[in-house]
């Protein structure tokens, strides 16, 4: 393993001018990206998220060549993003997902091809890695249609073909699946997780749709204004914040008495008392509680949620600044 | 890899001008149009004749051959970067990523992707008009002079073209920014196409020395038609345009890396 994005006290700052007065303005400086270590390991996908503003975008521009950073030091497949551009570009992908890189009155294909040239790609790798994403992504119906009149679910999937067809190392997804329709989502999260199980391409994805997270990144960047507040699995950042399991279980019956058992609350009754809502903390399985349940109750029915994503970041994003 | 290079330019041309294409009355009206840019130009200095047989110690031939080469530099320089000003646009809505994203020079890129094919029309006329003037002149035809002749609308071009370029740059640092651009290069147009001696000499001085204007058309034609300069330049001046072309070229491919560096794109 070889870490493929290397970054050491990332800093993005902008100068903001705001109006005081008739013709007076103010200067700010507002650090978008305040100093941001990270190592990306050859192979990995991560899911890089955080609220608006929060500097996902600003860091993904760093990565990709597009800003000069303010401070610090990054390391793209071994080049310096701004100074090396144009060779890492031959080597990176990317996916903005609200500008196109493709050729808005041509045909699909057409862009295709002109990519192939701007890349300066074989034409039997581009054939190959084309057939591969006409298949997965089910291009054929719309390869012939100018770009202009493809859905945005099409589209994407365009974007997607056109960010791979030179064969890069990792690809930089930016909001991938904003506004596509849930069938889009699917397979566009579909594909991208045949991707990354290959291994060969690391993917780092923003995004606002944490579903997109949940079925794809193992490894979760959680930044808030600039900074990063989490790296690590997701299961680390559900223990951290307290996230909890829950068991609801359907019972014919209500209860007699309450049962008591450490690590175990009644979050919500319903139905008169026959549906119970509890939440687990670390200390107890679902398999325990069912067990003293089943003691004490006839059981109709039971099922386990896994934590919502969504309730961990917005724990995250609302906890008082320090 | 330099070939495959122009070979990516080379396709990223031909796409645009096929998708230029595409609208076929739009583009023959746009040619047709572009045409009239050089016929009014030309008009302009009949016109001024009409009222006057000399214009700042010079007649209607070595007149008509500036506004010729002028018109002729500021048509090759607008098909090719004309469009520039476009950058404009690229940065507010971002897409200016999509073309750091890629393997190729951005401004070559851009250059490419918004060529004015259908500006075609008055360079053609341009080309004419040099043609037309030169003869209408009656200039020696020697090869040093046939040489002058073709590297002067090349350089006058390269000219245009970074002026073209470092204006459009602007667009890093304030986004709205066109009128600064048209100033300099439709307002550069008409200062290249009399001779300089017209102008006061503060204006000479910015205009013609400063930004290099006067080696567009004013100092070749001046070589070309073996006319001493009435302000008491050297011979020599009027084969010095393609250096001046090449350090205006320079200048502006600098204050476009520096641009580059100040872009902070846009949201999301």
């Amino acid at each position: 393993m070889s870490a493929v994005i290397e970054t050491r006290g990332l800093r993005k700052q902008f100068t903001v001018r705001v109006q005081a007065g008739w013709l007076r303005r103010r200067t700010r400086v507002v650090a978008a990206v305040d100093g941001i270590d990270l190592t990306v390991e050859r192979g990995e996908m991560i899911g890089y998220i955080g609220p608006n503003g929060a500097g996902k975008s600003t860091t993904l521009k760093m990565l990709t060549g597009v800003l000069y950073p303010s401070a610090g030091h990054v390391r793209v497949c071994g080049f310096e993003p701004v100074a090396q551009r144009t060779r890492l570009a031959r080597r990176i992908g990317v996916v903005f997902g609200q500008r196109s890189q493709l050729w808005w009155d041509l045909p699909l294909h057409e862009s295709f091809t002109l990519l192939r040239h701007v890349y300066a790609v074989s034409a039997s790798d581009s054939a190959a890695r084309l057939s591969r994403c006409r298949r997965l992504l089910e291009l054929d119906a719309f390869l012939d249609v100018p770009v202009r009149q493809l859905s945005l679910g099409q589209r994407m999937r365009g974007e997607l073909t056109a960010a791979l067809l030179h064969g890069p190392d990792i690809l930089f997804l930016d909001e991938p699946t904003i506004g596509l329709d849930l069938v889009s989502k699917q397979a566009v999260r579909a594909f991208l997780a045949a991707l990354g199980a290959t291994g060969d391409t690391t993917i780092v994805l923003t995004t606002h749709d944490l579903a997109d997270i949940e079925r794809l990144c193992r490894r979760l960047v959680v930044i808030d204004q600039g900074r990063l507040v989490h790296d690590g699995p997701l299961d680390d950042l559900h223990a951290r914040y307290g996230s909890r399991r829950r068991l609801v279980v359907d019972l014919d019956e209500p209860l007699a008495v309450e049962l008591a058992l450490p690590g175990v609350t009644v979050e919500s009754t319903q139905a008169n008392g026959r549906r119970i809502v509890y939440a687990l903390d670390g200390a107890v399985t679902a398999g325990e509680l069912v067990s003293r349940l089943a003691e004490v109750a006839a059981l109709r029915d039971i099922s386990v949620l896994e934590p919502a994503i969504e309730d961990v970041v917005a724990r995250i994003y609302t906890r008082p600044a320090p | 890899m330099a070939d495959a290079t122009l070979a990516a330019y080379r396709h990223l041309l031909s796409a645009q001008v096929r998708s230029q294409t595409q609208y076929r009355a739009s583009f023959a009206a746009d040619v047709v149009g572009s045409v009239m840019f050089g016929v009014l130009d030309v008009m302009g200095v009949v016109v001024v004749f009409r009222v006057t047989p000399a214009l700042g110690g010079f007649g209607f031939a070595e007149v008509f051959l500036m506004t010729a080469l002028a018109g002729c530099a500021f048509a090759v320089a607008d098909l090719a970067v004309g469009n520039v000003e476009r950058l404009r646009q690229y940065v507010r809505s971002g897409l200016f990523d999509v073309l750091l994203v890629r393997p190729l020079s951005s401004l070559a890129q851009l250059a490419a992707m918004d060529v004015a094919s259908r500006r075609v029309g008055r360079l053609a006329f341009g080309v004419a008009m040099v043609v037309v003037a030169a003869a209408h002149a009656r200039m020696p035809v020697t090869p040093a002079r046939l040489g002058l002749l073709v590297a002067t609308p090349v350089a006058g071009a390269m000219i245009f073209g970074a002026i073209f370029v470092a204006t459009a740059t602007v667009a890093f640092w304030w986004i709205e920014s066109g009128e600064i651009a048209n100033g300099l290069t439709y307002g550069g147009l008409s200062f290249t196409q009399y001779p300089i001696t017209i102008y006061g000499a503060l204006f000479r001085r910015l205009f013609a020395y400063a930004i290099g204007f006067a080696f567009v058309a004013y100092y070749p034609t001046l070589a070309l038609l073996d006319r001493p300069d009435p302000l008491g330049a050297p011979a020599l001046l009027g084969y010095a345009s393609p250096a001046v072309a090449v350090s205006a070229v320079v200048a502006a491919a600098l204050i476009w890396r520096s641009g580059v560096r100040h872009y902070r794109s846009s949201g999301s």
